[in-house]
């Protein structure tokens, strides 16, 4: 599976729940294919989706909170992981597109072949984590994860594939921040 | 000279509606940490770096908190990145109380350099700060929540050796 495929079969199952988006791939592959109000675009200051992921969900335990995250960044940050299992939200789903490169930077190769992060994560103590290779695996796996208390972790393996002409996230930084909070509000 | 107690200061900035408190311990804040780990409105989530915390901080204010985080200037350099790439471009403030490691030379050899850059490297950010003092409580945190609230850009506080009871 492709990268884009994950994209394509995870996004349709989104509601209304805020997802903190990693940069890289994973913002500008998000972006291109649906853009949404709820979306927090972290176009720099690697390696921390997951921890304002935690922030959001800790502040508001009411709502569903989903991480979009990549292999380099988990890897940058992966005292997170003990920080999330240690807090425990329950509304927190950590979601991991690992396609094993640095991908918007030319593909360089991450160190995730060799460290299952699945693994990691349950390590840590999420309550749930599972790893999927194929498309038809997402769907069930991430409505399952998403009605689990969490913290929850799915991570996707996929091929790397993404195409240079991708467009960057167009909003302003802080259009991003007043459209997201308004949606939290 | 009037004194500012962890217990009191910690008290204020809960009056001042600060409600979401992290940060990785330095001996000089040690007493300001043990105090808001008493207090539940506090909710203090100890973070692993000094990154994650800002990260963290970050969340907590989009999710509508007024976050602190407390840390050494050991602990700058890994945050200038975040505070850069993330809370000035994205207008995400948070009210920083970082520790003087290193003051005026006379420290472990670790906190030398970063002791003496410290504010040079707050100021090449673009980063406002203060030398909190007892006097002048009432002027750095009014300074402070017009940075946060209006500005919309991180504060730091500096907490030089012996403002705070240390407890360890």
């Amino acid at each position: 599976m492709k990268g884009t495929e994950a994209f394509q079969e995870l996004l349709p199952l989104l509601g209304n729940e805020p997802v903190i988006h990693a940069n890289g791939f994973i913002c500008r592959e998000s972006f291109s294919l649906k853009d949404r109000e709820e979306n927090f675009y972290m176009i720099g200051s690697m390696g921390l989706a997951s921890s304002i992921g935690l922030g959001v969900a800790l502040c508001q335990p009411n709502r569903k909170v989903i991480v979009l995250d990549g292999d380099g960044n988990v890897l940058m940050s992966m005292g997170t992981l003990a920080m999330i299992a240690a807090e425990a939200p329950k509304n927190l789903v950590h979601v991991v597109i690992d396609n094993e490169v640095y991908e918007s930077t030319g593909k360089q190769r991450s160190i995730s072949n060799a460290v299952p992060l699945e693994q990691v994560a349950k390590s840590a103590g999420y309550r749930q984590a599972v790893r999927v290779d194929k498309r038809e695996e997402i769907k069930p796996a991430f409505e399952k994860l998403m009605n689990a208390e969490g913290p929850v972790f799915l991570l996707i393996k996929v091929e790397p594939c993404f195409d240079h002409k991708t467009g960057r996230v167009t909003h302003t930084p802080e259009e991003i921040t007043e459209r997201f909070m308004k949606t939290l509000s | 000279m009037s004194s500012l107690t962890s217990q009191a200061f910690v008290d204020r900035l809960i009056r001042e509606n600060f409600n979401f408190f992290t940060g990785v311990p330095c001996s000089l804040l040690s007493g300001l940490i043990s105090c808001l780990e008493e207090v539940e409105e506090a909710r203090y989530t100890p973070s692993v770096r000094e990154d994650a915390a800002v990260g963290l901080c970050a969340g907590a204010y989009l999710a509508g908190s007024l976050p602190v985080l407390l840390m050494q200037n050991s602990g700058l350099g890994y945050c200038l990145n975040a505070f850069t790439s993330l809370n000035l471009i994205y207008r995400i403030p948070v009210l920083v109380i970082m520790s003087w490691r290193g003051q005026g030379g006379k420290d472990a050899p670790e906190h030398i350099i970063m002791g003496d850059i410290d504010q040079k490297l707050l100021e090449t950010a673009g980063m406002d700060y203060a030398i909190l003092k007892p006097e002048n409580l009432d002027e750095v945190l009014a300074t402070a929540k017009r940075k946060i609230n209006e500005e919309k850009r991180p504060y730091t506080l500096i907490v030089e050796k012996g403002l705070f009871d240390e407890r360890h």
